[in-house]
């Protein structure tokens, strides 16, 4: 029986705590007495019979008829699925979307349907790479579709293959896949790994135009969006995605929704030490641990980067729903917080978190300055059900190395980002305003998106925007170990040592401010009460 | 008399001083042996008489026991990981597919259950290419029913099937009950079978009908059958050719077929076969079009076309054309090509 989340009051015999910093990690002794660790509950059993799981949930849909029965000869059918930004790290193969995928095609060719597209949903991120595909979708699915031009990648710039769906009561048009929103049925392959994903987010952003997506991804709604994964009504990110949801589900193709979700068994032997408390850690753990840091601290940045992104997790489902898009994500939800929620008390002066080498948009990449901005304040911040861990105009301490280095292939566009945007100004406001569409229309990006592996070129905003609601809800931000004039660029404060971040932010918060760690990995959720 | 010549007659004095030590002791010991003869000692024969050989334990009752004891298993890994692999690997170069569909059951390693392996049967080489393809857990602890008849006619040749294999034999034609005791007895023991459905290698290329032993054996054993589809091993070492062609071959593991309650062996086998024949669809064109053909029943059959002559030699030139023998070492069409 896996144990549930806690939070661990620090001690004098509490022994230092885990931090990720990028490619490496390091253990920091934090105050006694005042300070709490919250860490997540231990990984959920898998499912027993993940395939046979599979197969039920599409004979048994929520609030819709079984699969086979809405496939028919002549069909068009649509099967979405979402990009290489989930699950994170890569999971072992065969992944889940080549599982629920081959489930799908066995019912499809039963029905004799012949009219079959899949499509990557990756909204404005980048092609996955044939490697990336092969790997989620299994050889068998890519060596069928691919050569066939049945299997490719939303193209959220391609107009001639976009259509117009309808607009909400707020003038929000919904914009997406010409070829999906010409489909009988469009069947969409999710994984939620956190509360955020899923729903009618999934195709209302993965496969929208840029035009759509600019809607919500803009720097006031995420100021305004005060629980990215909690409660949707205090999202106003979602609360628009779900108006733009009604209009798909009135005036739209239907939609066959299939979610699953993880558990957190995120690294395998032998950095399965990072997933324990570290009052756990045996003789074998704190050899790898020293062993490990040790290694990373005299391999080049490089090589340490790509043996982390070389990881494949063991994480394995935990439940799998499918039919109607609302009903299906209300039940997704539910598993998602059985695993990832633990009850916290009250907020905190200071938040501490360690920002690891891997965020959603930098599979196989480098975790550039503004990515380490968005990991923090964007996704780690916001972690929580009801209200923030930390106190409006607390403290938040992360440690990376922040060093300043961009993946000119799938990052060029945040190159420029931070060389012209931020060196002008660091409010999301503003910058949207000033910045934005000169980003999001030029001609060279558009070209890098549409025939590389880029990301879009309004991308490094939305990324900037997704940490505006901690940018703004935080006193100060101190990165400790980072590259001081790079650190000082994202409007933040460098700091040498957990001590000195200490120190600094008595200005903020007095001289014996309550100190809470997020303890990750595994993912989890604090519900602040 | 010289130095040389002293030292060499001392040598052989003390020698002889050693012999006599010992020989008179054990003549000693001899002695009454000698006296007592038969039953003691072994008859004489009497002249004119022959004597009839002892019948050697060959065929279906030859015992491969101590193959599967550790000295033979360690030699066994020795040789699968050595100089066999290297073999298969010069020889038939198997590209291995299909054991993400395993991943289930290779998760639990040594707790993975038993399986029963029921690949098509177009060579001699299909044997290595499995022993050297199948997945762990189950390469370690497996066992290849082999044909009684043929690898197990000689001591010599069942030793080495023995030894190199693991092999059991096996009658062709009828799974006896002592054949199926013994592998129900080897799968409770752990251990996973590889057993040729068809009976035999194919005589023209073909696949041959299945015969219901791997069924049978599932029913009896509860053991999933993991359906197997070789592809190109025939033009490599196929029945009546003398010496192997060194090519590729590809190796496409199916899911597990379980035995339905109250199913038939017959239907059980018709699924086994039906799934092997999928599998080979997938093989020569890709995934979709397999799982369309096998939804629409109408995946070409492993036995070939109905009709018999040159059509059906022509139609498995065709055939071979888009397989993995074809593809790195194209087969010379036997007519010219009239367009």
């Amino acid at each position: 029986m896996p144990r549930p989340g806690f939070v661990h009051e620090v001690d004098r015999s509490t022994p230092p705590v885990l931090f990720w910093r990028g490619e490496n990690f390091s253990l920091e002794k934090l105050p006694a007495g005042r300070s709490r660790v919250i860490y997540p509950p231990e990984p959920l059993k898998a499912l027993d019979d993940i395939d046979g799981a599979i197969v039920h949930a599409l004979l048994n849909p929520h609030g819709q008829d079984p699969l086979p029965a809405q496939l028919f000869p002549g069909m068009k059918l649509t099967i979405a699925f979402d990009d290489v930004s989930l699950p994170l790290p890569k999971m072992r193969t065969p992944d889940i979307r080549q599982r629920v995928m081959e489930a799908v095609l066995d019912m499809a060719a039963q029905a004799g349907v012949d009219d079959v597209h899949i499509i990557a949903a990756l909204g404005l991120h980048r092609r996955m790479h044939e490697y990336e595909l092969r790997h989620a979708l299994g050889d068998r699915i890519f060596d069928a579709f691919h050569p066939r031009g049945m299997l490719y990648q939303h193209d959220a710039e391609d107009h001639e293959n976009l259509a117009v769906i309808g607009t909400t009561d707020h003038g929000e048009t919904l914009e997406i896949n010409k070829r999906a929103a010409d489909s009988d049925l469009i069947v969409y392959v999710n994984i939620n790994s956190v509360p955020m994903d899923g729903g009618w987010k999934s195709i209302t952003t993965g496969l929208a135009s840029y035009k759509c997506l600019s809607h919500h991804h803009t720097g006031e709604t995420l100021q305004n969006t005060k629980s990215l994964m909690g409660h949707r009504k205090h999202s106003a990110l979602h609360t628009s995605i779900w108006r733009l949801g009604m209009v798909l589900r009135d005036q739209g193709p239907k939609v066959f929704q299939i979610e699953s979700t993880l558990n957190t068994d995120m690294f395998p032997a032998p950095f399965d030490f990072i997933n324990k408390r570290e009052w756990e850690w045996t003789a074998k753990d704190r050899a790898t641990y020293l062993g490990t840091t040790t290694a990373l601290n005299r391999m080049p940045t490089r090589m340490a980067r790509k043996m982390f992104h070389n990881i494949e997790a063991p994480h394995q489902m935990t439940s799998v729903q499918a039919g109607d898009t609302e009903l299906v994500h209300e039940i997704t939800l539910e598993h998602v917080y059985r695993q990832q929620l633990v009850p916290v008390e009250g907020q905190t002066d200071i938040l501490t978190l360690g920002i690891p080498y891997v965020c959603p948009y930098n599979p196989d990449g480098i975790m550039n300055p503004i990515l380490v901005m968005c990991m923090g304040l964007g996704y780690l911040f916001n972690m929580y059900r009801n209200k923030p861990l930390v106190r409006e105009g607390g403290v938040i301490i992360m440690t990376h190395p922040t060093y300043r280095e961009f993946h000119p292939v799938h990052h060029p566009s945040y190159i420029d980002f931070f060389e012209q945007v931020l060196p002008d100004t660091t409010d999301p406001v503003v910058m949207g305003q000033k910045w934005e569409k000169q980003y999001a229309e030029d001609e060279w990006y558009r070209h890098l998106y549409r025939t590389g592996n880029a990301y879009h070129g309004v991308h490094p905003f939305y990324a900037w925007y997704w940490g505006a609601h901690g940018q703004q809800h935080a006193g100060k931000v101190i990165i400790v170990g980072g590259d001081a004039p790079t650190v000082r660029r994202l409007g933040f404060t460098p700091a040498s040592t957990m001590d000195d971040a200490f120190e600094i932010a008595t200005d903020v918060v007095g001289r014996a401010p309550t100190i809470t760690h997020l303890h990750v990995p595994a993912l989890l959720v604090a519900d602040v009460s | 008399m010289s130095d040389k010549s002293r030292v060499s007659a001392v040598t052989m004095r003390r020698a002889g001083k050693v012999v006599d030590a010992i020989g008179a002791p054990l003549q000693a010991v001899m002695k009454p042996t000698r006296n007592l003869g038969f039953p003691y000692r072994a008859p004489t024969v009497p002249r004119g008489v022959e004597v009839p050989k002892e019948p050697a334990k060959l065929g279906a009752d030859f015992d491969t026991r101590w193959a599967r004891k550790a000295p033979a298993r360690a030699a066994r890994t020795v040789i699968a990981r050595g100089p066999l692999q290297l073999m298969v690997k010069i020889i038939a170069d198997p590209e291995v597919l299909g054991t993400d569909r395993l991943s289930d059951l290779i998760e639990l390693g040594d707790d993975a259950p038993p399986v029963i392996f029921a690949p098509n049967h177009h060579s001699h080489v299909d044997t290595p290419i499995m022993v050297t393809s199948v997945p762990e857990p189950w390469r370690s602890k497996l066992v290849v029913a082999a044909a009684a008849d043929y690898f197990f006619d000689t001591k010599v040749k069942g030793t080495a099937a023995a030894l190199a294999l693991n092999a059991l034999p096996i009658d062709r034609e009828v799974t006896g009950r002592k054949s199926s005791d013994l592998i129900r007895d080897l799968v409770e023991d752990g251990w996973s079978l590889v057993i040729y459905p068809e009976g035999g290698r194919s005589p023209d290329g073909w696949g041959q009908e299945f015969k219901g032993g791997a069924a049978y054996l599932s029913n009896r054993t509860g053991a999933p059958v993991i359906p197997v589809f070789i592809d190109g091993s025939g033009a490599i070492f196929g029945k009546g050719m003398k010496r192997p062609k060194p090519g590729s071959t590809r190796v496409v593991f199916g899911a597990p077929l379980h035995p339905i309650e109250g199913e038939s062996t017959r239907r059980f086998n018709a699924r086994i076969e039906a799934a092997v024949a999928a599998l080979g669809d997938e093989a020569l064109t890709d995934y979709w079009t397999a799982r369309k053909n096998a939804a629409a029943k109408t995946s070409p059959k492993l036995t070939g076309p109905s009709y018999s002559g040159w059509r059906r030699q022509w139609a498995l030139s065709e055939q071979r054309k888009l397989g993995a023998a074809g593809m790195r070492r194209r087969q010379k069409r036997r007519w010219p090509d009239l367009g």
